[in-house]
């Protein structure tokens, strides 16, 4: 018994200590000057743009990656393919690459001296230092999460009910729309949290290939470091709380539609 | 009978657009495969001098061995640290564990930045409780601590979920005592979940980026890691260096990736 | 509708599943597909319901090539051994399910459903959902959809096998009941002998992916074509080179010509009637199924020397001794 209390006490106090305390404190920290600077710094044109952009990569990259994330999760557990473990592979491959690398990868590809950089800036389409370098390279860093959720979930409901269908008549259309799609949608809805999350989170790839313009290429997580190293803490604080807020609105969404056998 | 060929159709199959597969393997292509290829290209051109070179310079390599470092000594404390807290969650029972169970994402769910910043306002400069740790290389530590707390918990959590308890019940109705049954039953059944929540714990060390930025100075020779000099290379236009820092930092992360999944393939066949 | 398989080859990798069938399914009949795991029963019935295709031979359902027909424009129904109940709809969703696919009015289908329902005994529990029912239940209520599209026939894939042996042997009879009142030609498939008597009129015996014998229950269990339907169909002794069933196993307390001595093992009641095992010449035991009166008037006991004749016996030519 005297173990287990202590078992108990040294997990809950490292909880603390690395999680709990420093969040907390977050909160505390931006509204130390009272709520009149929250609110200004919340208003001023750059942090509404800050998060008009970084809501606009989200509402691009979210839809795409969705489908392709079903997509690929149909491919893998409903269809024979050749080469499946290379594709399940591929499809993990952005959890294994630094944010950092993403962005420069890109640069590579669609920077001035880069593969295809030439190409787009002749037809006046700048990609890197712009809006559609930051939504590529957020879209790489989010495609695995669908897909991830949406797999097992289509395993373990196995092909039964997909039969049954097909044995009453459903064409394959039918059968997706209303059989499947109910039967994963949770899978999906959680998927979809995980990405949004990181779209909007996402900080390393975006930094590298945003070139960073204030008003322009700004988003949320990229104001929170510009504005701490320009000792507007009110300014970065505020955007910290923004992102902070959405965070644990994606947490109680991930314990809502991910309910585990252990409560 | 003749034995005419005809066309068999294949089972019937979840629907898709005839198009689709080539879709998504188009996108996933362009949008994963394409950067990386340009990195794997980009790295073969300077030659392998010049690769060797761009790595093995003082702050290369400086940078690269405190990353893997840190990223171990992560790795090590998240699987001591992990195990306990996902006993705590699974086997125990107090007021508020539902909380701290769904807490356990919060780094997940949290922006790196963020992360970054909260720890700063904690252990940073105007520490409330006096506890400055900027520009020392507990920082880089403590950032990755934050950020790789879930991995372990979240793979050890489902297997000590699913074991059998009879098996301790057995060991203990034989004479072991608890730590003997830990150490004899539980730990060896609970090692492939550990391994590989430490792997991906490991993989994410080494490329985290936000959190550490934010929080360890980003001293060269001192507090600085593989991705902020990755990033510092960018900057300076130093593509050698940055392709030469990537193309490792990237082996280290497959490397890892894979083997994890060798381990859970070994260790499915182990089960059944 | 008759069902017509004809030189049916069905392969999974190295696996032989089917292995050249033919089988004619009069109409209206109630088929039982007998045979044990892995003997290519569960296959047969899934290249009629068209959800695996064969790789060589055709099927025929009424008369028209359906070889190459995808499922769903077989007109067929079919039940999954675990129910495939669709989770996220409702108890009667599920039954309407194939009737909307078809674009039957509403009215119609709410009409159809609550018939279905009665007909199943599920009155009452529309609104529920599929995990809210017991096992036997939601196999009812599988049935019903399947059904509620008035399937020209209807297939069956060890539709009892995950109910527990009360509610088994229930929905046995009702299924006996329920197809004489429809007369829709139907197959099942079962792995349990005793089903396949109480249920069928004709049993299809298979075994390593080939038809081994059919015929009326009764054929079967007394002519039996090979060792292997001997003892699938029953239980069985065996006494020298001939294989008696346990009732056909006579039991004497005097010798004449034709019996062998034996010692009695042990007793067994087993309610109706008495399991009597013995061994022949200190033996090969030998079980014997008395009635109650028989092994009262033979006063039975272990230890007890008797003599044992078959009275009915089968031997098959080139059956190892």
């Amino acid at each position: 018994m005297f173990t287990k209390l202590g078992l108990r006490f040294a997990a809950l106090a490292y909880l603390a200590l690395l999680l709990i305390v420093p969040v907390g404190i977050i909160g505390a920290h931006t509204f130390s000057g009272g709520l009149g600077p929250v609110w200004d710094s919340l208003t001023v044109p750059d942090a509404v743009k800050a998060l008009e952009l970084t809501l606009e990569i989200a509402i691009i990259v979210v839809p795409l990656n969705t489908v392709f994330g079903i997509t690929m999760a149909i491919l893998m557990v409903r269809r024979e393919l050749p080469g499946k473990a290379l594709l399940s592979a591929l499809i993990d491959l952005p959890f294994a690459v630094s944010p950092v690398i993403v962005g420069f990868t890109l640069i590579l590809v669609y920077g001035q001296q880069g593969w295809f950089g030439s190409f787009f800036v002749d037809r006046g389409y700048q990609i890197i230092f712009s809006t559609p370098g930051m939504v590529l390279a957020t879209m790489f860093v989010s495609l695995p999460f669908v897909a991830r959720e949406v797999i097992p979930v289509l395993r373990e409901i196995g092909t039964e009910q997909e039969q049954a269908a097909a044995t009453l008549g459903a064409r394959s259309h039918q059968t997706f729309r209303r059989v499947t799609l109910p039967a994963i949608r949770w899978g999906i809805v959680y998927g979809v949290v995980l990405t949004t999350a990181r779209s909007i989170g996402e900080y390393g790839a975006v930094a590298v290939v945003s070139g960073n313009v204030i008003g322009q290429t700004q988003t949320l997580t990229l104001r929170v470091s510009q504005e701490y190293q320009n000792f507007d803490h009110t300014a970065a604080y505020t955007a910290a709380l923004e992102l902070a807020v959405i965070a644990l609105v994606t947490l109680f969404l991930m314990n809502l539609f991910h309910p585990r056998k252990d409560r | 009978m003749t034995t005419v060929a005809l066309p068999r159709r294949r089972a019937s199959g979840a629907a898709l657009p005839s198009a689709a597969p080539g879709v998504a393997i188009t996108y996933l292509s362009v949008i994963v495969l394409l950067p990386l290829a340009a990195l794997l290209w980009q790295s073969q051109k300077g030659g392998a001098d010049a690769f060797w070179q761009a790595v093995s310079s003082p702050d290369a390599a400086a940078a690269l061995e405190l990353t893997l470092g840190a990223a171990l000594l992560v790795a090590l404390n998240n699987a001591v640290f992990g195990t306990l807290i996902a006993w705590m969650i699974v086997r125990d029972s107090f007021p508020g564990k539902g909380i701290v169970n769904s807490l356990i994402d919060l780094p997940f769910a949290l922006p790196t930045v963020v992360a970054g910043l909260t720890l700063l306002t904690l252990y940073g400069p105007y520490s409330p409780i006096g506890l400055n740790i900027t520009y020392t290389r507990t920082a880089v530590v403590l950032a990755l601590l934050f950020e790789t707390l879930p991995f372990v918990i979240r793979s050890v959590q489902p297997v000590l979920l699913e074991l059998d308890r009879e098996m301790e019940e057995a060991a203990a109705s034989l004479g072991a005592r608890g730590h003997v049954v830990f150490r004899r039953i539980v730990l060896p059944n609970l090692l492939p979940a550990i391994l590989s929540g430490m792997a991906l714990a490991f993989a994410r060390a080494v490329g985290e980026y936000g959190s550490v930025v934010m929080l360890s100075g980003n001293v060269p020779f001192s507090t600085e890691v593989a991705s902020v000099h990755i990033y510092s290379q960018i900057q300076s236009d130093y593509v050698t260096g940055a392709t030469a820092m990537s193309i490792v930092l990237l082996a280290i992360s497959l490397a890892v990736l894979l083997s994890i999944s060798a381990l859970h393939r070994r260790s499915s066949k182990h089960v059944h | 509708m008759a069902i017509t398989v004809r030189n049916v080859n069905k392969r999974f990798g190295d696996f032989v599943a089917l292995d050249d069938v033919s089988l004619e399914v009069p109409p209206g009949s109630l088929t039982g597909l007998l045979g044990p795991s892995g003997s290519g029963k569960s296959t047969l019935l899934r290249v009629i319901a068209g959800l695996e295709t064969a790789d060589e031979g055709d099927v025929f359902i009424g008369g028209h090539e359906a070889t190459l027909l995808p499922p769903q424009r077989r007109e067929i129904g079919f039940v999954f051994q675990h129910y495939a109940a669709f989770k996220h709809m409702t108890v009667a969703r599920n039954v309407a399910f194939g009737l909307e696919i078809r674009k039957r009015p509403k009215d119609e289908v709410k009409g159809r459903v609550a018939e279905l329902l009665h007909l199943v005994q599920l009155d009452g529990l529309g609104d529920r959902y599929p995990s809210q029912l017991s096992g036997g239940q939601r196999q009812r209520m599988a049935l019903a959809r399947a059904l509620a599209v008035e399937p020209e026939v209807l297939l069956l894939d060890e539709p009892f096998g995950a109910l527990d042996a009360r509610v088994r042997s229930e929905l046995r009879a009702w299924l006996r009941r329920l197809h004489d009142e429809m007369q829709v030609t139907t197959v099942f498939v079962t792995h349990d002998q005793e089903e396949a008597m109480e249920v069928a009129d004709t049993i299809v015996l298979m075994d390593c992916g080939r038809i081994v014998q059919e015929g009326r229950p009764q054929e079967l269990y007394d002519h039996p074509g090979s060792e292997f339907v001997m003892r699938f169909m029953g239980q069985v002794n065996r006494i020298g080179d001939a294989y008696v069933r346990p009732h056909d196993v006579e039991i004497r307390l005097q010798p004449n010509g034709t019996t062998q001595a034996a010692v009695v093992e042990r007793v067994l009641h087993m309610g109706h009637h008495i399991r009597v095992d013995v061994s022949v010449n200190g033996g090969a035991p030998v079980s014997a199924q008395l009635t109650r009166d028989e092994a009262e008037r033979l006063g039975l006991e272990p230890g007890r020397p008797v003599f044992v004749r078959p009275s009915r016996a089968r031997t098959f030519a080139g059956t190892p001794s």
